[in-house]
């Protein structure tokens, strides 16, 4: 079997003296798109946190050495920028990616090369989110963690980000690591899906596979279905 | 010109050009307040200060040095807003100063006295605020990105714990200098206001940091010159310098 991108092994995480997450087994190949689903409260953010080395865990969690991670965090809203009068360009700048590398990811994710002008600030809420998906992409990362990216834009700009992000994952081989409540999102792009709950169900696997409306009403706690037009 | 009013001057131009810098990164990290409770830490060392006939910011220094380090070592256990434990940090220096503080002589405590100001005090200014002023552009980038997000700052293998320590140790040694020029009560103003002056005329980062030095310089000057004819003291005309400039922004705008 090839080196996994992220292998998980009895991953345990204690908040409080409440145990988040206890005993969790995965592992992600390269170039896998998975997705960590589950209500509010099952610990996604912290599984998330804790697969960045970003919080106290036990077990093991193996990434591939020298795997380089882009890491995009949940509520990095345009707020946060809105305060100060950075371009584009500066943005990415603080990140230490050159010029060339700002440009190349813009186009990347549909936004023109020029845009690295513009006051980051100032864009509309999709072009944000699209610059968002550039900067965490820029200096080529192998794997990218993304904790819940969509949040901030509509259904087709939700769409839009997945879309590049699937053609990233086909064309540079990218592993990708999202937290999301969107259903549509982990059957139209996900290969595989990790669900989390608060009672401590928990499944992984191909999402056709695992997602049983069984499985969806012990998540989410109502009769929910998922249909695919013919 | 005379040999003093050229100290002040010197003085009065690294303070406020180094402090109006630190400005623009406490201005995004919405601390730019925070300023005005270090001021007033500082008063128990200005009581000292004023008790035992030596400079204001030597003083003033250990005990924001003090509070600073409080603050720091409490934000890691505690994980408290930094603010709030500003707050509390603040209110036992004023209230520790007003125990020893004479009153009578206060009032260079409180609005600052830069017309006095001697040849070693001015070269501390001087190679101080350099020291400020390249400390803060050389970590710029890091402590705007955990100002940001502290988790995406780590990812990218800042050093959180050091760049907070230098970005508050650069904030102590402002802090403590400016004491000189406006006083312990309005420190907050010789950070806030010439960057939020920048912020009103700036597009990019380049700007807003060049722009809020030289407001801040030419607030200093403006002040300072005017202390003589007027026959009042310099600190509250440099706020008022900065204030007027801050007014005149607001016609460029550009939120």
């Amino acid at each position: 079997m090839s080196e996994a991108a992220l292998e998980v092994r009895n991953l345990s995480v204690t908040l409080n003296g409440t145990a988040v997450l206890s005993g969790l087994n995965f592992r992600v190949e390269e170039g896998e798109f998975l997705t960590i689903m589950g209500p509010n409260g099952a610990g996604k953010t912290v599984l998330v946190r804790a697969l960045l080395g970003l919080m106290p865990h036990e077990g093991e969690v193996k990434w591939r050495p020298g795997i380089k991670i882009g890491y995009l965090p949940q509520g990095l809203n345009q707020m946060f920028v809105r305060d100060v009068p950075v371009t584009v360009g500066e943005f990415f700048g603080l990140r230490r990616v050159g010029a060339a590398e700002t440009a190349r990811c813009l186009e990347l994710v549909g936004l023109p090369r020029a845009m690295a002008q513009k006051p980051a600030g100032y864009l509309s809420g999709g072009e944000f989110q699209r610059m968002l998906v550039a900067w965490v992409l820029a200096g080529r990362p192998q794997a990218v963690v993304l904790d819940e990216p969509t949040t901030a834009v509509d259904v087709a700009g939700g769409e839009t980000i997945y879309s590049i992000l699937g053609k990233a994952g086909r064309e540079e081989k990218l592993t990708i690591l999202n937290v999301t409540h969107d259903l549509n999102v982990v059957f139209a792009h996900s290969t595989h899906v990790l669900c989390l709950s608060r009672v401590g169900h928990r499944c992984f696997g191909v999402p056709r596979e695992v997602l049983t409306p069984e499985v969806l009403n012990e998540l989410y706690g109502a009769q929910l279905k998922f249909y695919t037009h013919p | 010109m005379n040999h003093q009013l050229l100290l002040s001057l010197i003085s009065g131009v690294f303070i406020a050009g180094a402090a109006a810098y630190l400005g623009t990164l406490m201005l995004s990290r919405k601390m730019a307040v925070v300023a005005g409770p270090l001021g007033h830490l500082a008063l128990p060392g200005a009581a000292l200060a004023l008790v035992y006939g030596f400079s204001l910011s030597v003083g003033a220094f250990p005990f924001i040095v003090l509070g600073i380090v409080v603050i720091w070592l409490l934000e890691i256990r505690t994980k408290l807003p930094m603010e709030a434990l500003t707050a509390i940090v603040f209110a036992t220096g004023v209230g520790t100063a007003f125990l020893f503080l004479p009153i009578g002589k206060a009032e260079a405590a409180l609005i600052g006295d830069i017309s006095q100001v001697g040849v070693g005090q001015t070269v501390a200014a001087v190679v101080l605020g350099v020291a400020v002023l390249l400390a803060v552009q050389r970590s710029y980038a890091q402590i705007l990105l955990i100002g940001i997000h502290e988790d995406l700052a780590k990812t990218e293998g800042v050093n959180v714990r050091l760049f907070n320590f230098i970005y508050l140790a650069a904030i102590a040694v402002v802090v403590a200098l400016g004491v000189d020029l406006v006083g312990g009560l309005m420190t907050a103003a010789l950070v806030a206001i010439p960057a939020a002056a920048a912020r009103n005329v700036s597009r990019t980062l380049g700007q807003y940091g060049m722009a809020a030095g030289a407001f801040g310089v030419l607030s200093a000057v403006a002040g300072i010159l005017a202390a003589a004819p007027t026959r009042l003291p310099a600190g509250p005309l440099v706020i008022l310098a900065s204030a007027g400039i801050f007014g005149v922004t607001l016609f460029w705008s550009q939120a």
